[in-house]
This record gives structure tokens, sequence and C-alpha cells, in this order.
């Protein structure tokens, strides 16, 4: 069947277009539209009701009138090529490149929003990602198939952050492919050749994808940024066998889009203003992350998002919350201390630590060092907050020790430096050897044998070195 | 059976979930469609005119206008049967490893259409009556093992009575006939496949009111916050408070005897973990691997949200075939707000007038009738059975904030409130239940069935730890004004034994192999340890026992690991009794002056 070609749009209004007398139009089609100067553009079929249809332009309406321009519907959704080549490459937020390379040799084209992943289908997620950062791989570990955000706000270094991670990713039993899908939603020109520069600095650029939508790109075509991303992501990893980590920055971003589209339609608002359909709109992107049973690659993901006044609840961090595994909160306070990464580690949480950390996956020790480390960092802080009201004195000595260690292990164990690579071993030992600092008798988390093993030698390292 | 006439539409408008359709006249309300060249899905929502707003449990992108509609002239239904347990469902009873199989892919594709149950699959029947007894509704005709703890029983379908004809006992296929029942020359052929409209709450004898509990082995819901067989309680917090992880904990120790799980708009690990957990758990009640007596059904977040309203739909017409069984069957639902809020997107897609944060009007009434369908009762049958549904709902209210109206309109008709509290998880303290905001409406009717098993000591001993813990939370204002030593030394032990309700029984690790469950014996002598040790230590030091050595004794070391005490062994937490005493009488100087305080 030819594709059919219209000029009849009756409406124009937002990023939404009205085409009457429509035939044989399918719901979510790709759609061509042809603008008078000759100039190309896409959209897709959001709404029909018997001959008209309801698109929606992704680069925008300006410039579409409605006797000139022409509107062809292309008979199938919006597909994205892949290939392996697309390592390495630049992309815009539409997946067309912009490196000012040869186009891609498509191997496949893929439906940008995928399907959803039958749970019966899925593999657990167990196996640990070293991220180098040792608030990450020490407290919150991540596993391969998780969905990890990063919460930010305004101001906060979360994009020096994500370039860590994208960088330092491994998997610790080695060999096996990696590579990195990054997605820019919104971003300033500025800060998104931080990240090509950055990459190519350091030569991570060959095992990563890069999508860039700029703040300045249309808004509308944010929607599918993400969309695309996880479509190369998926062929990466259960095509290619890879083992892929997906950065999406920022969902702050995607979401305004989002609202501007349901506003633009009249819909219904749900909370603030964001439609009501936010929360699965933002599940069918999340919950493409993951392993599938009997192939060897997997998705993780690292969404990064800033929330708006640092409030949690806002629906755009919160919705994020529910859907997905943890989260690593950034804190002004230690940012305004000089710690980087200001890792807020008390709300900060993994929830699928317990199956990626432990024997034969970091070390034995590392569960309970945790949860000491944790329960340590927590009794100190507290220390502090009581010697501000009752004055130093007021402590035991113990306390004293716990507030000691706090601070301490805020300077020594989350400040790293931003090309500081810390292997797990390397963080595992620095949380024994601050735990130094701690009378014995008060690690109650941690198992007998581990303190022999571990901590015993230390100090008798720390004692001998006392006595010189 | 009259021929019914095939009501065939046409596709007129296509807006996300929503589908309306022409030409639909004689159509009903709720009955399921088949639309478009792909057959998907979908139930009626409205009927004006020849025309029908359709859901589609399935994604509808490539639709178009001009598609054939066709009704089945049925309600959406579930199939009922043996070969519900262990199985893994979506959100209308298709088994996810079949469509696996059928789909040859790891993801859902559309327009799959498989089997709720086992069509080949030989079963075999046990008849419990014999030709010319007289049966009628609920009656059981004979009994099927379903699994190894799960005896399935066949009941008389709904409108069928009369004299048994004819009993086939043997192996058979859920569609063989197994009885033939002649009600007075009607003659009714009874197969193991029956079919329950899931909408349509079945009928019940009598209802019984909820006074025998439902033990979970968490402390803090057994002791303080207790639900009753056939009780519905809810479970509201914000995100990361462990929300999933309770309503994990009460289907692997709840004592019930069915259950069945819905993951409702949840994430798609969390359902693996519970698909690759439970066949390797035991069940403490019967040592066979929970997912004997688990059914479990999934729609996760990515799923077509049409099909995650139907799900507690499906998930509850399943408990009630069970129950009507006259089993115990308790319904864990996580998370009644993905619900709700695609509740919330239909009525938006067609175009109704929003109620409270644009949830629809019914919102209410939708979610008390879903809870009403919960309860105690004498079910249909001779025998008199009893069967219960406990129905568990998790809320995830927006930014943890209560007001919202899923949760008030929930608390509305749930009995039992476990309230989570960031703070508490924050802390890592586990289950995150706040004992000061959480409440159970079922404490007065239980606490008369735990007083009579545990000698009339159980509800004084509740009343005195909650009082306790209630004091604490009044003196701890005190303490973050002007410091913990302005306490008198009776207000310092209410403090010291509120901090060892909270972290040695309040405080359950889940993640333990033994700590996490805990029987009713367990509970009750750790409970009553605790409390003694309070008024050991309150005497104690009346008549002038110094009090760091008293907060520091030996025993309180033991007292910390009585929940890490096997249940074969809980029999020495009775003699900490003794412990108890000697060391704080140790402790009063010689000739104690009891106004030492």
């Amino acid at each position: 069947m030819l594709p059919r070609e219209y000029r009849t749009i009756s409406s124009i209004s937002g990023p939404l277009m009205m085409v009457e007398k429509t035939q044989d139009v399918r719901y979510d089609e790709l759609v061509e539209i042809t603008l008078s100067n000759g100039e190309k553009r896409r959209g897709r079929v959001l709404e029909i009701e018997s001959d008209r249809a309801l698109v929606q332009v992704f680069e925008g309406t300006s410039g579409i009138e409605n006797e000139d321009t022409k509107v062809r519907f292309v008979g199938k959704v919006l597909t994205l090529p892949v290939s392996k080549d697309m390592l390495g490459r630049v992309f815009n937020g539409r997946g067309e490149p912009i490196d000012g390379g040869a186009p891609l040799i498509a191997e496949q084209n893929l439906d940008i929003n995928g399907m959803p992943m039958n749970p019966f289908s899925r593999d657990f997620p167990s196996e640990f990602i070293q991220t180098g950062i040792s608030t990450i791989d020490g407290l919150n570990p991540m596993v391969r198939g998780q969905k990890l955000p990063i919460f930010s706000a305004s101001g906060l270094p979360h994009n020096r952050m994500a370039a860590q991670i994208a960088r330092q990713a491994t998997v610790i039993s080695g060999h096996e492919d990696f590579a990195v899908v990054f997605a820019a939603m919104g971003i300033t020109f500025e800060e998104a050749s931080f990240f090509m520069e950055d990459f190519r600095k350091t030569g991570a650029l060959q095992r990563t994808v890069l999508y860039i939508n700029l703040a300045d790109d249309p808004a509308i075509e944010r929607i599918s940024t993400p969309r695309i991303a996880l479509t190369a992501a998926e062929y990466l990893a259960f095509e290619c066998n890879m083992h892929v980590v997906v950065i999406l920055t920022d969902l702050t971003n995607y979401c305004e889009a989002l609202r501007e589209i349901s506003a633009a339609r009249k819909e219904v608002p749900g909370r603030r203003g964001y439609p009501g359909y936010l929360y699965t709109d933002l599940a069918t992107m999340y919950e493409r992350a993951g392993r599938l049973k009997g192939k060897s690659g997997s998705i993780t993901q690292i969404p990064i998002l800033t929330m708006p006044e640092d409030d949690k609840t806002h629906p755009i961090p919160d919705l994020t919350g529910y859907i997905t595994e943890g989260q690593i909160i950034l804190s002004r306070s230690l940012h305004r201390q000089g710690i980087y990464p200001p890792v807020d580690v008390m709300p900060s949480l993994s929830r699928l630590k317990d199956k990626g950390i432990g024997r034969d996956k970091t070390r034995e020790d590392h569960a309970d060092l945790m949860n000491q480390l944790f329960a340590a960092y927590a009794r100190g802080k507290e220390a502090k907050e009581l010697a501000v009201i009752l004055g130093e004195g007021a402590l035991s000595d113990e306390d004293k020790a716990f507030a000691k260690f706090s601070t301490v292990f805020e300077d020594k164990y989350v400040r790293q430096g931003e090309y500081e690579n810390r292997t797990i071993k390397e963080t595992l030992e620095l949380g024994w050897n601050l735990l130094t600092m701690i009378p014995v008798k008060e690690l109650k988390r941690i198992r007998d044998a581990y303190i022999e093993k571990y901590l015993q030698p230390l100090l008798k390292a720390k004692a001998e070195k006392g006595d010189e | 059976m009259p021929e019914k006439k095939e009501i065939k539409g046409v596709i007129e408008r296509i807006s996300g979930s929503l589908v309306v359709a022409t030409g639909m006249t004689g159509a009903s309300m709720q009955d399921v469609v088949h639309i478009g060249e792909l057959g998907l899905v979908g139930e009626i929502l409205e009927v004006n005119g020849d025309k029908a707003s359709i859901q589609v449990y399935e994604e509808t992108s490539g639709l178009m206008p001009g598609e054939p509609v066709v009704s089945t002239g049925e309600p959406l239904s579930v199939e009922l049967g043996p070969g519900i347990i262990e199985q893994f469902y979506d959100g209308i009873q298709r088994p996810l490893e079949l469509i696996e199989k059928a789909a040859k892919s790891h993801y859902i594709s559309r327009g799959i259409s498989v089997p709720a149950l086992d069509r080949n699959k030989k079963w075999a029947f046990e008849p419990k009556v014999k030709p010319g007894d007289e049966v009628g509704v609920g009656d059981i005709l004979g009994t099927v093992q379903e699994t190894v703890v799960v005896e399935h029983r066949i009941m008389v379908p709904y409108g069928v009575k009369g004299k048994v004809e004819r009993i086939e006992k043997g192996e058979h296929t859920i569609e063989d006939v197994i009885a033939v029942i002649d009600d007075n020359g009607t003659k009714h052929e009874v197969r193991m496949l029956q079919r329950w409209p899931v909408r349509r709450p079945r009928p019940v004898k009598t209802r019984l009111a909820p006074n025998v509990p439902m033990t979970t082995g968490q402390r803090v819901v057994d002791a303080f916050f207790p639900v009753a067989l056939g009780g519905t309680a809810c479970v509201p917090g914000p995100f990361g408070s462990g929300k999933t992880v309770i309503q994990h904990q009460f289907a692997k120790w709840a004592q019930a005897q069915i259950v069945v799980y819905v993951g409702c708009g949840e994430r798609g690990n969390e359902m693996t973990d519970v698909l690759l957990e439970f066949p390797e758990l035991d069940d403490p009640q019967t040592g066979q691997p929970l997912m004997k007596r688990t059914t479990l059904i999934a729609n996760t977040s990515n799923m077509p949200v049409a099909a995650r309203e139907a799900s507690v739909y499906t998930a509850i017409t399943l408990a009630e075939y069970y129950r009507d069984m006259g089993y115990s069957v308790a319904l864990m639902a996580d998370s009644t707000s993905r619900w709700a809020e695609a509740l919330r997107e239909m009525s938006g897609r067609l175009e109704e007038m929003p109620g409270e944060e644009g949830y629809p009007a019914y919102l209410g009434t939708r979610l008390a009738s879903f809870y009403e369908r919960a309860g105690r009762c004498i079910v249909m049958g001779k025998e008199g059975r009893e069967g219960s549904i406990t129905v568990i709902g998790a809320v995830s209210p927006p930014g943890g904030d209560l007001s919202e109206p899923v949760t008030q309109n929930t608390l509305r008709v749930t009995k039992v409130f476990w309230g989570l509290d960031a703070n508490l998880a924050y802390q890592r303290h586990f289950p995150a239940i706040n004992w000061l905001s959480s409440y159970s409406l079922y404490t007065d009717r239980l606490d008369a069935y735990w007083d009579e098993k545990f000698d009339d000591q159980w509800s004084g001993l509740r009343v005195e730890a909650m009082g306790l813990l209630e004091q604490e939370s009044q003196l701890n204002e005190i303490v973050r004004l002007v410091g913990i030593d302005a306490l008198s030394r009776d207000e310092r032990m209410v403090m010291e034994t509120a901090k060892s309700l909270r972290e040695d029984f309040l405080h359950q690790n889940a993640f333990h192999e033994i700590d996490t469950y805990a029987s009713m014996d367990k509970q009750f002598k750790m409970l009553k340890t605790i409390v003694n040790f309070h008024h050991a230590g309150l005497d104690a030091l009346r008549k002038g026992a110094p009090m760091n050595k008293l907060f520091n004794l030996p025993v309180r070391e033991q007292i910390a690991r009585m929940r890490y005490l096997e249940e074969k062994d809980i029999g020495q937490i009775d003699k900490l009794d003794d412990t108890i005493k000697e060391q704080v009488n140790a402790l009063i100087p010689v000739g104690g002056d009891t106004n030492a305080a």
C-alpha cells in the first residue's frame, strides 16, 4: 500500500496538530511532515477518531501551516536502526548521527517503544558492578540489571559523577564486553560538551553511544530520546551480549516535556500538573532494565534527575523511587563542605545490594562491614547533633569516638577524586581502616571471625606504629 | 442454550488503552470483546447508543479505525479448576510461562491467547458422593490432589442441584465430564473446569465475626497490631520503607492455607524474586515449599495499564474459589495505589468528571467493594465448611502523604493500619511499622483468644508494653530539651525497657534465617521476659541498686539474643526469669532502702 499524503491539517496547538479526512491511519503510527520550505519533520499518531488523527510533532510545530504542509502516514511505528557500529558514535535526540561520521548501516530496525519483558523470562540481577566510587560500591552496591537513580538537585555535581561512573564502571569478573549508552535530555551545550570531551579524553568513548538532546532542541523530542537510547541498549545487551549501563540525564526535563504534551491535549492533570499516567510512563522506561534468562547481556540503568527545590516528595523523584530499585541521593550540605561525590549515605539505598555481594561476588565480610559502617556513621552523626545542643562534654567516650569517626568517614571514605578509581578491595580496606577508630566491643554488627581476620592485623599495625 | 447473535462493530476512536467502537448495539456492560485483526482482549466500560467504550488489556499501537470489534457476549471471567496453585499469571489469568512459549520471546507480544488451565493434564479424581445422592450448590463432589499440600475440592457449580446420576472416578482432564446431576429430568454435566465472572463476588451462606487471629510470625504485627482471619489490613508507606518486604514476609509466613499474591503495577524484578525464592523456602506449617500453596499474579508497571485494573479482581476471585472449598486464604495486593491509578487513567480517557486529585468519584466505592469481598464465612454446601479471605493491601501514597485519596478511602474500609515510617527505615529499623501511629481494630476480639491460650496474661502484657513505648515518646521530648540526666530513676528504667522493646522485640530481621519468623509462643515468652526485667529492674532501682550496673547486666545480652533462638529451644527463654531475678537481686545493697528512688 502506498503511503498516503494529506494536506488537511485543521488545527495546530502546542506540539500537536489535527489532520482531517484521513483513512486507514494506525494508532501510534509514524508520520512524516514536509513543510512548504521543504523541511522534513516527524511525528506520531496520538489519537484517532474516525477520520481525524491527532499527531504529535517531535521537532515542534513552529513553521507548520495548514495549507501547504504535507503529512504522510508511513504505516509503521517509529523504529531505530541499530548495529554494533553505534559504539563510539554521537547521535541527536532523534537518533541521527551528529558527529560528522557516516550514516549507520542498520543490522536491524527496532520499535523504539520496546515490549514489556515477561516477568517469567527475567533472570534475577545478582552480579556486582564496580563503579570505583566507595559510597556506591561499599555501601549501596549496584548489580547488573538494576535500575538505580541518582537524585540530585540543581548546582550539585551529578554530571561529573555520571561521567565518572560511565568511565569506571566494570564487572569484576573481568573480560566481558561492557558498554555505556548515554542519553541526555534537555541539557545545555556546555554540559553536553563536557561529557563528550571527557569521554573522548579518557578513551571511554569507544565503548559509549551518546544520544544528545540539547536544551534548545525541541522539548517534544525528549519524549523519544530515552526510548531510543534504551532500544539501542537492548540491542547491545540481548543481541550482542554486552553488559550495558544506560545513563539517562536529566529525567526532570523529560517529565516537563511530558507535562507539556498532556497540557496541550487538555488532559485531567494529576499532582502538580503532571499527567495521571506519569507513573506508568516512567515505568515503561525504567522497567526496560534487567536481565533475561538464557542471555548473558544485561541492562543496568542509572537515571539522573534533579529534584525541584531539593524536594524528594515532588512527583518526579517520588514516582521514580517507587519504580526503581533504590536511589542514590546527593547532599547539598556535603557539597558545601567541598566533599565530592556528595553522596548522602543515610537515605541512599540499593534494594538489590544483598544479592550482589558476599563470598565469590565481592568478599565475605562485605555485608557485615557495610552494616557496621552505616550504623557507626548514623551514631556518629547523632552524637554530633547532641554535642551541638549540650556541648562536647556531654558525650560519653564512645560517642566521642563515633563523632570523630563520622567526620573522618566523610573526609576519607565519602570524599574521593574525580579520577580516583577505587577497586572494591580498596574500598573494603578503607572501611576496615576507619573502623580502627572505634572500640572493638562496639562493633556489634560484624561477626567475630571477620574482626579477627580483617581488623586485628590493622589494630596490631596501628599499635606498633604508635609504639615507635 | 439459545443461540446468541454475534455482535460485531468497528473501531471508531483509539486513544491509548481506550477504544470506542460503533455498531455495538446489544452489547452489554463489562462484556469481553476482541479487537482488531490481532484479536486484542478488551472489556466494555460504557455503552452509549450503538457506541461502546472499551478498555483494552493489551498495547493498542497499530490499530486503526474500521477494524472489527467482536463481542464474546460474556463478562470477564476466570477459569477455575485444578492447576491454579503454583501458577504465575498475568492480570487476566494468562500463564506467563505459556505466553513465553507461545510468543517464542522474552517479551510479551500481543494477541496471544493461551488457556489459563492446562487442558491436557490428567488429574486423579476421587469421588466423595455416590450415584443417587442429593447434592446442591457448593457440595463437594470429589477431590483432586492439586499439590502435595493442597487438596482441590470439586464443588457443584452455581445453579445446579439434583440427584447424582453418574460420577467418574479416575484420571480425567479438566474438560472431561466427571459427574452428571439429574435435576428432575434436566441433566447437568459437571466438569472440573468451571468459570466465574471476576467482578461478581461468589456467594456464601453466612458471614462470621473475625475473632480468630491470622498469625504472621512478625512480632510487631502479631503482638501489637494483629489481623484476624477474614480481616482487612493496609500498609501505606513512602518508597524505601519496606512495603514489599513486609508483603513478602506475610506471603511467606502468614498462617493461611492458600496464598494469592498479586503484584499490581510493581517492579518486574520483584516478581522474579518471588518466583525464584518461593519454591526454595519451606512453609513452617507443612514443611513443603511455599510455592505449593501459592499462586502469583503479576501485572508489572510496564505491562498494559488496563490489565492492571483487572488483576486485583482476578486475584480475589481465585481467592474466593479456594475459600469456597473451605480454606483460609490470604491475599496480598502490592500495590492498590497502582490499581487506583489505572482507574484514574481510564476515567480520564473516558472524559469523566474527576474527583479529588483526578481520581474518579467512584474510587471509594470500588475500593470498598473490593475489600468487602474479604471475610470469614460459612461457605455454600451442606457440610457447613468454614473458609476465609484475609486481604492485605499495600498503598503507595505519593510523597508519603497519607491524606491523599487512595489512602484515605482505604483507611475507611480496612480495619488494620500498619503505618510505615521513613525515619525508622533510615535508621534501618525493620519492619518500619510505626508503633505509635498504627492501629488494629481486632485487638479486643483477639485478646480474648490469646488470653485463653496464655493463662490470661496476654492482654495485660500487650497493654503494658504499648504503654511503655507511649511513655518513651513523651519522655523523649524532655530528653531532647534538657538531656537524659533530667529524668528520674524510674523514668530511666522506662526508657531502657522501651529501648529493649524496640531493639529486641519490634525490630525483626527478615533476612535472618531464624529471626524472620517467630511463633506466638516465642513472642509471648519474649515479651514476658522483657516486661519481667522491667519489673525486677524498677524494684531494684527503688531499693537502691546502681543504675549503670543494672543496665549493663549480662542477662541483658541474653535478652537481646532471644530472637535468635530456634523454635525448638524457646524453652530457654523461661529460664531467663530466674537469671534476671538472681542478677538483679545481687545488685540490691544489703538492707536496701525501699525509698531510695
